[in-house]
């Protein structure tokens, strides 16, 4: 149980850097840490006491593996936001041209 | 971009090809030992990656970079979707392991079409990584238009 | 298993056009075109087969991808309400794109655009097939980071902004689904929705089931741009291009907001009225302060885009109160909502844009007159602003109707007078529009403007067609639509005995 509440926490942590924060660079990494925290929720997830990594390498081998379904998400998940975070340091970037600022308070040429 | 230091470039030049080939295996041996795809696909962008910090380039040759990336991003997609397709040609459903086959260990020619979809993905992946590294840290050309 | 083998190439189609638009248009620059729209003509006709095969009988389509069984393999389910859902999506994404083939006239990297169309196109249509959560969260993010994209794609200052702003909210939206599938894979040990449907139904109503039906709905929430979370709307349905504007507010928010909302709240946490009557009675709270401040918001604007944003806004909000109402009628009202306010949302922002075009201005106080100059871009505007505010005989009056009288069916007479009242703002607020922008006024002179091109009109025509014939033939888009979509949504947990198949 306290393990999948400190990823809570690790991912509120987060949320707190996306909302608070006024610097694009740190509303990233913001988006970063919650993405680990949910990360690493779905490994807590798929762990069992004692087994093993979940790769064959014997046709005979026992089979006590921690479950593989949640590595695989994650690593799905980790594809999304790579893609992501991409996305938004090229943004971070072309506004960083057009406004000379990385602070969120002076890029407000939109009303509303 | 500028390239870097004499030191820099001399380990480049003795690592670039290792971490090519390792990228390689990974990919080949996906559907028998950790790794695959995505992995592989990784440590070819790396390689590539690697040699454009350490070298430097000029704008022409980074927009030539850029078509190649794009080009081989897009194959790999239409690869992995046409080898989903396949599945209709053999009267199947879509993605279905065409032969039956769901991997022998430690045999390289086994696993159906996960091998191939293995290497379709390296090169969408691997492609695309580049790509982003082009158009976020190299180039300006990105920006022009 | 042939005739159910189309469901796959919803996704596979679109996502073979994205791969093919750059490697082809590197040999010539209108393939991009050619190809986009072959693949949304396609699928439109993939949609309309599915719609015709569901009616004959069968409740629902699975298929089993590489053909494993169930709860291990990823399973697509093609139900009604699916149907329902794909069918909406090509309808709009096929003029949107007629559209763009002159649209992107002003703008380099079509190939760029047109990638960036398809993979949203075939992120919209995978959130609809697809029969896991995980899967289905995938799908969000992939129509969600090329809506992105897309919003920002002109590049001018207030683009990026705008951009950027929409991301921040909607990948906070993105990463609180995220959260939802960790705990309740964490939970059921499962990710095929109609098996965790089963398990949560075993499992009873825990604080842990609300606590994560409430992280899942704060994200379709800020996904479907409800109050509280909707500042992102109104910047990135400006910014956006316009053919990209019509399909988020059209299909995007109804897909992944409101599709993706029900199927979560009726099929996998099955919840009902009668089962769980002060979350319904919330859905009914959240869609009257949405409908109240969208309203409000639009009454002041003399920016004809911003009013028809805020809007939508207060439409979604409609819509969630007919969920909220909870009973029959109250659902099938809200269903007939999102498939009358894809077509007709998506008709009034691409004819907004033509009048943009012609005039060069978006304030509705600078331009009068364009009925005279534009009369084919006035009329579809008006027929759309008619339908939207609900005046009979358009699909907009039969939608509401419904939510009134499922209002009325519930003995909730406050709601009731409350929706029709604001219909009534609705209404004002669109007059204004048409009184001062298309009706010639006495004192100035009449706009002068030159009607768009005929690939425009033929874009605009074709979704005029559309919201005139769902008036027009409610009955029909009734019975063969919207009503099987409502039935799967009663089903609760037959939907779990339509994937076992038993």
């Amino acid at each position: 149980m306290v393990p999948f509440l400190a990823c809570i926490v690790l991912f509120l942590f987060g949320l707190y850097a996306v909302l608070l924060k006024r610097n694009i660079i740190k509303i990233i990494i913001g988006f970063s840490i919650m993405e680990y925290a949910v990360n690493l929720f779905f490994a807590f997830a798929g762990f069992k006491r004692e087994a093993l990594a979940p790769i064959i390498t014997d046709v005979g081998m026992v089979r006590n593996f921690v479950d593989p379904l949640p590595q695989a998400l994650v690593l799905t998940s980790i594809v999304i936001a790579l893609a992501t975070t991409a996305l938004m340091l090229a943004l971070a970037m072309r506004i960083y041209e057009k406004y000379k600022t990385f602070d969120i308070a002076e890029i407000r040429r939109l009303k509303g | 971009m500028r390239g870097m230091s004499l030191i820099v470039q001399t380990v480049a030049r003795l690592v670039a090809g290792m971490l090519f080939l390792f990228g390689c295996y990974i990919v080949l041996h996906g559907h028998l030992t950790p790794g695959g795809g995505f992995a592989g696909g990784v440590l070819i962008a790396a390689a590539y990656i690697l040699v454009s910090l350490a070298f430097g380039s000029v704008e022409n040759v980074e927009q030539h970079r850029y078509t190649f990336s794009s080009v081989f991003e897009s194959m790999g997609g239409l690869g992995f979707v046409l080898l989903g397709l396949m599945g209709y040609v053999a009267g199947l459903d879509f993605l279905n392991n065409l032969w039956a086959d769901y991997g022998t260990p430690l045999r390289l020619v086994s696993g159906g079409i996960i091998p191939l979809a293995n290497v379709a993905i390296s090169m969408k992946v691997g492609a695309g990584l580049f790509g982003i590294f082009l158009a976020l840290g190299a180039s300006r050309f990105v920006m022009k238009d | 298993m042939l005739e159910s083998s189309f469901v796959p190439l919803l996704v596979a189609i679109p996502l073979l056009g994205a791969f093919v638009i750059p490697l082809l248009s590197k040999l010539w620059e209108g393939f991009a075109d050619l190809v986009g729209n072959l693949v949304s003509v396609f699928l439109l006709g993939l949609a309309v087969y599915g719609l015709v095969h569901l009616s004959t009988g069968a409740t629902g389509i699975v298929y089993k991808m590489g053909g494993w069984l169930p709860p291990i393999g990823i399973t697509l389910v093609y139900d009604s309400l699916t149907a329902l859902v794909v069918l909406i999506t090509n309808l709009v994404v096929f003029p949107a794109l007629l559209f763009s083939t002159r649209y992107l006239d002003q703008y380099t990297g079509r190939w760029k655009y047109y990638t960036l169309f398809m993979l949203l196109l075939a992120g919209l249509n995978g959130v609809a097939i697809s029969g896991d959560l995980f899967n289905m969260f995938v799908f969000i993010e992939i129509s969600a980071v090329a809506s992105y994209a897309l919003v920002a794609f002109g590049t001018r200052a207030e683009e990026l902004e705008a951009g950027f702003k929409y991301m921040v909210m909607g990948e906070v939206g993105g990463l609180a689904i995220l959260l939802s599938v960790a705990l309740l894979y964490a939970k059921t040990s499962t990710l095929n929705l109609a098996d965790m449907s089963q398990s949560l139904a075993a499992g009873g109503h825990t604080t842990f089931f609300w606590f994560a039906l409430g992280t899942i709905l704060v994200g379709f929430a800020i996904k479907m741009a409800m109050v509280p979370f909707h500042s992102w709307l109104p910047d990135a349905y400006l910014s956006a291009p316009a053919p990209v504007t019509a399909v988020l507010a059209g299909v995007f928010s109804k897909v992944v907001g409101v599709y993706a909302m029900s199927r979560v709240v009726f099929n996998l946490f099955g919840l009902s009225r009668t089962t769980a009557p002060a979350f319904f009675d919330m859905l009914v709270a959240f869609g009257l302060v949405s409908i109240v401040a969208g309203g409000l918001l639009a009454i002041n604007q003399r920016n004809y885009k911003r009013l028809l944003a805020y809007s939508s806004v207060s439409q979604m909000g409609y819509i969630l109160v007919g969920f909220g109402i909870g009973n029959y009628w109250g659902v099938v009202g809200a269903l007939f909502l999102v498939v009358a306010h894809a077509a007709t949302k998506g008709l009034l922002f691409l004819s907004a844009r033509s009048i943009e075009r012609s005039t060069g201005t978006r304030d509705i106080d600078s331009i009068g007159g364009l009925e005279k100059s534009m009369p084919v871009t006035a009329w579809s505007y008006i027929l759309g602003s008619m339908s939207l505010a609900g005046i009979p005989p358009f699909a907009g009056f039969f939608a509401k109707l419904l939510i009134v009288l499922g209002a009325v069916a519930s003995r909730m007479y406050w709601l009731a007078i409350l929706a029709a009242l604001f219909s009534t703002v609705t209404l004002g607020y669109l007059m204004k529009v048409i009184g001062k922008v298309f009706v010639g006024r006495k004192s100035t002179e009449p706009t002068p403007a030159q009607e768009s091109p005929p690939m425009i009109l033929l874009a605009l025509v074709i979704l005029v067609v559309v919201v005139v014939l769902f008036g027009i033939g409610f009955q029909p888009v009734l019975d063969w639509v919207v009503q099987p979509a409502a039935e799967a949504l009663f089903g609760g947990l037959a939907y779990a005995r339509l994937v076992f198949g038993g």
